[in-house]
């Protein structure tokens, strides 16, 4: 088996763990936003928490997307083009939660302000439930022929794998999200994102425990992706017992380290398949026939190792700068925007803003 | 419809509005930086104030422009699964390095520029700045190469299945067609960013003038006042206007120099590497050396038949394609022929091609795009330069003229180099039609490397799929349109206070600042969503 090829699928690897450890948290909180926050301060307070970062975190999921385009382009094609709606919805999803955090704060109306809250809420259920059922569909199997091309409808790929897939992000999102809260915020939003760890975080990573096991029992395992889930379901355990004991940094270590031994069991649990075929074992893609020449996976491999630790120290960098936790306190009041006209020539003179 | 045709329309839509967004980024982003810079070197408020007020203007479409660019991102797989299987060992590797050389350092640079106000030493918050910027170029320099080798195929060798792979990384990423094509695309949006600051800039300066604050004097020169009333309405204000507007004039015509220059070494390329696509665009039927001003036909043809030249410029086709006058340029009727020779008479009877499959090719783009949307680029980019030149000596006695038509036109100016920027591009991806990967005649370029758009879409995808992503995607854009130009129109009319909350007098600022907790008073964020 080509090494090359191998080390571009560990590297997808941490590509995709890149953007659930990272994205994660945010969607998590984007998610909470619908539901656990009172008022406008406290919501304000939640998106500041990811304000600096969140669209970092994104390009994770760009380069995971752009990466297996280069190293496994019959992969990126057979996937995408497989689970077209599903894909298309995620990117509404992404579309919609990105604009709504931008766009939010831009004017001082209830309406408007509840209309892009619900956008960031929505958009990234969205997105984390559509990304869960393509990542899990790719480690369980799809309907594709020997061209790689789709077998039967568009929702032809719907089934318990996408629905596991989808809740096991959404899931792992919310108790991530909320640990990350319970370590990066203040007040009323930090204690409710403590409780919320507390009670119902076993209960959100049950989805992806179970795509995790499931992968191993349908691709036969091996003693290192078994090690790997055993690690994962250690890890989970370990953060909700820090989350009980609301030592929050340890809580949030605790659940990071579930979802990074969660993705590298799954992985280690299908190689070297990339994408089985649910059809014949003959079609599935796997590194050997789905990979680049060597001499693009060698020049890939050696800019990805000089590029993907600058990357790592200058990400690691910006949350240093913004270590602080978001307090009430913190937050800017609102700022009203009117037309720089002279008053007393304007219509619109004596028309008191909208808070 | 085909699903071929619906996923070409899908493609461009989604392009086309990405694109929309995209120069405004890099022009401005640059703008903004270099602004920037002179704050900290001098610390003159006036630039503090451009960077605020630009930069608030630069966030509200950067998000836009990110946001559709994750569509880009995916849909060669999810639409275009045959291109991407045939085209991945080379196309992919530029998208890869987007994402790591570019995208990472602009987003999290970006991040911490917006957030970093107050809490970074200026110096610092200022190199992030750059680094976001220079994220962005480099984003633009790694997709142009992925979108040139398209149009001009290198380092690359066919396998036995005759498949391309890459042999040499430097020849993709150093290809001359993506280099001028970047140079090219880096001016034309500078251009963007120069009428944008003339346009806003006037309409302050104009409303200044029409509120009673400023005053020309008997000569015509400025006499600068300040409303008290009006947040932000001072002394300073002005130099902020007056100052963007001329640097926007300026940087509009350099620019249109620098996208005649480049524009020039494309087109000397093009008639190499693409001869079919640059006779199209000249609607030049037969071999010869005029340039056509006017031709007339059927809107749509690709026949040349159809095509009627009124007026035309002997000899300067020549020089445009070769830099030698009146040197005889290959026609369509001449080029046919050879295409046919080259690349067969018609679509390979092969079942990936579907309903294409043995149907006759015409190698002929449709000309009414091509020509018009080379005219129109132009045009507008002369049109744009020219006002920009006007704009300058309108202002050169410190303010803008009080009529309001003049301000009308020059907000209205602001979408020339956007349209300009589109015709552009529409004319160099329709104009390789019938090819999605553009075989190269000319010596340089590898023949046998070529792909016909009919190939290259996605086989298993269903036209209900494809009609449900078309029209979700476009409601979703032309809502999301609405809302950016919404945001943009009141931010622009809310001036610089609007970017500056601390110019407006307290009362004016909303929320009571009494629920505030001691000791927290000093540490609210500049900046918060």
């Amino acid at each position: 088996m080509e090494p090359l090829a191998i080390t571009w699928f560990v590297l997808i690897a941490v590509l995709w763990i890149g953007y659930l450890l990272l994205e994660g948290f945010d969607l998590g909180v984007g998610m909470r936003m619908l539901f656990a926050s009172r008022d406008e301060r406290e919501r304000r307070v939640m998106l500041n928490t990811i304000g600096p970062v969140w669209d970092g975190n994104e390009v994770w999921l760009i380069t995971a997307g752009a990466g297996t385009f280069a190293a496994f382009p019959e992969w990126y094609a057979s996937l995408f083009s497989t689970l077209y709606v599903p894909l298309t919805l995620a990117l509404v999803g992404l579309i919609l939660r990105a604009v709504s955090i931008e766009w939010r704060g831009k004017v001082h109306t209830q309406r408007w302000r509840s209309a892009w809250t619900a956008g960031i809420g929505v958009g990234s259920l969205i997105a984390a439930f559509c990304v869960g059922a393509m990542l899990a569909l790719t480690t369980l199997g799809l309907p594709i022929d020997g061209n790689g091309d789709r077998v039967g409808g568009p929702f032809v790929w719907f089934g318990w794998p996408a629905i596991v897939g989808g809740l096991a992000v959404v899931g792992f999102s919310l108790a991530h999200g909320s640990t990350f809260l319970a370590l990066k915020a203040d007040g009323s939003v930090r204690s409710r994102a403590a409780v919320f760890a507390e009670r119902w975080s076993p209960a959100c990573l049950v989805p992806a425990a179970i795509w995790a096991v499931w992968v191993q029992l349908e691709h036969g395992g091996n003693p290192l992706s078994w090690a790997l889930v055993l690690l994962a379901v250690v890890g989970g355990a370990w953060g909700w017992v820090q989350a009980r004991a609301r030592r929050e940094g340890l809580a949030f270590t605790g659940y990071a380290a579930f979802g990074l031994f969660g993705v590298a069991a799954i992985f280690a649990g299908v190689f070297p398949k990339v994408l089985p075929s649910t059809i014949d074992p003959a079609f599935d893609l796997t590194l050997m026939n789905a990979s680049s020449s060597p001499y693009t996976l060698g020049v890939m491999t050696v800019i990805t190792a000089v590029s993907l630790p600058i990357i790592l120290g200058y990400q690691a960098w910006s949350y240093w700068v913004f270590r602080k936790r978001v307090t009430p306190g913190m937050i800017p009041d609102a700022h009203i925007v009117l037309p720089a006209t002279l008053r007393d020539r304007d219509a619109d003179r004596g028309v008191a803003p909208t808070a | 419809m085909e699903a071929l045709d619906i996923a070409r329309w899908q493609f461009g839509i989604t392009t086309v509005y990405h694109f929309m967004l995209v120069p405004l980024t890099l022009g401005l982003g640059m703008a903004i930086a270099v602004m920037q810079s002179i704050w900290v070197r001098t610390g003159d408020e006036k630039f503090l104030r451009m960077v605020k007020f630009w930069g608030k203007l630069y966030l509200i479409n950067f998000i836009l422009g990110v946001a559709t660019g994750l569509v880009q991102e995916f849909q060669f797989g999810m639409a275009w699964s045959e291109y991407s299987r045939f085209v991945g060992d080379v196309f992919g590797a530029p998208l890869a390095l987007e994402g790591l050389l570019a995208f990472f350092a602009e987003s999290t640079f970006l991040g911490i520029w917006i957030f970093g106000w107050g809490r970074l030493r200026k110096g610092l918050h200022l190199a992030a700045l750059w680094c976001a910027v220079i994220g962005s170029w480099l984003s633009a320099y790694f997709i142009i190469v992925a979108n040139s080798w398209m149009q001009h195929p290198v380092g690359v060798e066919m396998t036995a299945e005759g498949r391309p792979v890459m042999t040499d990384i430097w020849a993709v990423l150093t290809n001359n067609t993506a280099i001028a094509a970047f140079t090219h695309t880096i001016f034309g949006a500078l251009i963007v960013a120069g009428m944008f600051l003339i346009g806003i800039s006037w309409y302050h300066l104009w409303r200044r003038r029409h509120d009673g604050i400023d005053r020309a004097d008997a000569s015509g020169r400025v006499i600068v006042g300040e409303a008290a009333s009006v947040p932000g309405r001072d002394r300073t204000d002005h130099g902020v206007w007056l100052w963007s507007l001329r640097a926007g004039a300026v940087v509009a015509i350099v620019a249109f120099g620098g996208t005649a220059l480049t524009g020039d070494w494309q087109g000397k390329l093009m008639y190499e590497q693409q001869p079919m696509k640059m006779a199209s665009a000249e609607a030049a039927c037969h071999t010869g050396s005029s340039f056509s001003v006017l031709s007339i036909g059927d809107p749509g043809t690709t026949d040349c038949r159809d095509v009627v030249t009124l007026i035309e410029i002997p000899g300067v086709l020549g020089f445009l394609g070769t830099g030698e006058w009146g040197a005889d340029m290959p026609g369509i009727t001449d080029l046919e022929p050879q295409y046919v020779n080259q690349y067969g008479e018609t679509i390979p009877d092969d079942e990936l091609y579907g309903s294409f499959a043995g149907t006759e090719v015409n190698y002929v783009p449709p000309m009414w795009v091509t020509y018009w949307g080379f005219r129109l680029m132009i045009g507008l980019g002369g049109i744009t330069a020219f006002g920009a030149l006007v704009a300058l000596w309108l202002t050169r006695r410190g303010t803008v003229p009080t009529s309001p038509w003049i301000m009308r036109l020059a907000i209205l100016g602001i979408l020339a180099p956007f349209a300009g920027n589109i015709a552009g591009w529409i004319f160099t991806e329709i104009g390789r039609q019938p090819f999605v990967v553009a075989p190269n005649p000319d010596p340089s370029g590898i023949d046998g490397v070529f792909m016909f758009t009919a190939a290259a879409v996605s086989p298993g995808v269903t036209i209900g799929e494809l009609l449900f992503s078309v029209i979700t995607l476009t409601a979703v854009y032309a809502v999301l349109m609405v809302v950016e130009i919404f945001l943009l129109v009141k931010y622009v009319r809310g001036g610089v206070a609007s970017a500056m909350p601390e110019l407006a007098p307290r009362h004016d600022r909303g929320d009571d600042p009494g629920d505030r907790p001691d000791g927290e008073r000093d540490d609210v964020l500049a900046f918060a969503y």
